[in-house]
């Protein structure tokens, strides 16, 4: 058992500041126990967002020490305890209070994508058949939890605050999951480039490295939206041979 | 549905909260490809030194005019503005892999973080309030890599022949260092190229029924499996290409001999 230093953003809006917090920390705890304790001991008005404790509702995003991280799966043993370690808030969006910020610009972007379209069904009985092997790259994106991650360290949002004309990796993943759905008819490929403002992105990663379920978000969701749009709107070549086979 | 501006936290430049040493792979990455394009500008420049004997450096393959017996079609051409550029066959190809290096999606990521601070390291403030992403010119140009990728995979066939070429002795079939080091040259660089995210996506990618089309299935699988280490090929093969340069050089210089094995 011994005993960690903390520093928590405290505040409301935008105004605040990092203040100090001692707690004893044992085997086994994570970041959101932590908070937790300090609540329990020292802070009992600190507003905290968390749900299942178990990396998979996608409440408790922040930043410790820097790096957005879900609290709830950032061991105690895996920071450096000789100096105080720093929680705030993410900071892509706007603070309410404490740890807790206003996602709520996600859930507006996610009802612009244009929805799932399926093909007619393949059998009588009003169902589909689908091969594994076609399903298995939007099954890497369904894996996401929402927690926003993605969108906090991506430099176009957190930095450049381009929310009006980029809908973040988040969302570039959610289209690519329908898009690549092997039963998908819809094409995004215009919406892509106009409006969610794919061009935007410079590839640096940051969203991958941050993903706590481990989705190849650049590589595998991005990057192929990316030439999907390149195959619409760039590629002469491509655009000649759609005029001799329209359906290609 | 907007995100009120006002309510957002503006970071400064290089304001981060990170400890690690976030830093370090953007040094090292300016560093490597500063060495790089150095190098390469210079050795491209020389028109001198780059073959000896059955080898020919890849920094000038092919060779379309040129004074080595590797020439394809013959010497330097005539119409060449020698006094405003002195002539290099290797400017006559560079431009296609410096292309593909340049608008590939990994050196892309890399660059903007090394050379623009753009963002200098995830999650660490950048130095600009502007953002124009690769949406407007210049860097909508980025979009054209996958017929540099077109080049490149060419440039693999090219590559192979110089191999084949440098087996040819004057007694015959024969091995050398040298060869070794072409081969090494290009299966790293085949495995940088064919694992190309254009590369994977013409291959299969673009289908959402891949498993209609069980050869492209097979290539799609293969080219994933390479682009899962694609900054490991970009980064070993850009090396390589460079030693290939080096080694040629200094045998044809004399610096040391071309080692023959069989």
């Amino acid at each position: 058992m011994s005993q960690v230093t903390f520093r928590i953003w405290r505040g409301e809006g935008k105004e605040g500041e990092f203040k100090e917090y001692k707690t004893e920390i044992t085997e086994g705890m994570v970041v959101l126990d932590a908070v937790h304790q300090i609540q329990a001991e020292s802070a009992g008005d600190m507003a905290v967002r968390w749900n299942c404790k178990a990396g998979k509702c996608g409440s408790c995003s922040a930043e410790v020490n820097g790096m957005p991280k879900l609290m709830c799966m950032t061991r105690m043993n895996t920071l450096p305890q000789d100096k105080p370690i720093t929680i705030e808030p993410i900071k892509a969006f706007p603070r309410i209070k404490d740890l807790v910020t206003d996602v709520s610009w996600n859930f507006d972007v996610k009802k612009r994508i244009k929805k799932f379209k399926p093909r007619p069904p393949d059998a009588p009985d009003g169902t589909w058949r689908m091969q594994q092997e076609d399903i298995d790259r939007p099954q890497e994106f369904r894996k996401c939890i929402e927690c926003f991650l993605c969108q906090d360290v991506c430099h176009v949002l957190r930095d450049h605050h381009m929310h009006e004309s980029f809908i973040g990796p988040r969302f570039l993943i959610y289209t690519a999951a329908l898009e690549m759905h092997p039963l998908d008819t819809e094409n995004r490929a215009k919406d892509l480039k106009d409006e969610f403002g794919i061009g935007l992105c410079n590839i640096t990663k940051c969203c991958t490295k941050v993903c706590p379920e481990n989705i190849t978000i650049t590589d595998n969701g991005i990057i192929p939206l990316k030439e999907r749009v390149v195959d619409e709107f760039f590629d002469p070549v491509n655009k000649l041979l759609r005029i001799f086979k329209p359906n290609s | 549905m907007a995100v009120k501006q006002d309510r957002l936290v503006q970071i400064g430049f290089m304001e981060t909260g990170r400890r690690d040493s976030w830093w370090l792979p953007p040094v090292l990455t300016f560093a490597g490809y500063t060495a790089f394009i150095v190098y390469t500008t210079w050795a491209a420049l020389q028109n001198a030194n780059y073959w000896d004997g059955n080898l020919l450096s890849p920094f000038y393959s092919p060779e379309l005019f040129g004074k080595s017996p590797h020439a394809i079609f013959g010497p330097e051409p005539s119409w060449w503005p020698n006094a405003i550029f002195p002539y290099s066959p290797a400017l006559l190809i560079l431009a296609f892999p410096a292309g593909f290096r340049m608008t590939c999606y990994y050196y892309r990521g890399a660059y903007y973080k090394a050379f623009w601070a753009d963002p200098p390291g995830c999650a660490v403030g950048e130095p600009r309030k502007t953002y124009w992403g690769e949406r407007t010119f210049p860097l909508i140009i980025q979009n054209i890599h996958r017929y540099f990728m077109y080049a490149a995979v060419a440039f693999i066939f090219l590559l192979s022949y110089d191999i084949y070429v440098s087996m040819k002795f004057p007694d015959g079939f024969g091995i050398s260092l040298g060869t070794l080091i072409l081969a090494t040259n290009v299966v790293l660089i085949g495995s940088y190229t064919f694992g190309c995210h254009s590369f994977r996506h013409i291959a299969g990618g673009v289908l959402d029924r891949i498993s209609r089309a069980s050869v492209r299935k097979k290539v799609y699988d293969c080219s994933s499996c390479l682009n899962r280490r694609h900054m490991l090929f970009a980064w070993v093969s850009m090396f390589t290409v460079m030693f290939c340069d080096i080694y040629t050089r200094l045998c044809a210089m004399g610096v040391w001999t071309n080692w023959r094995i069989l």
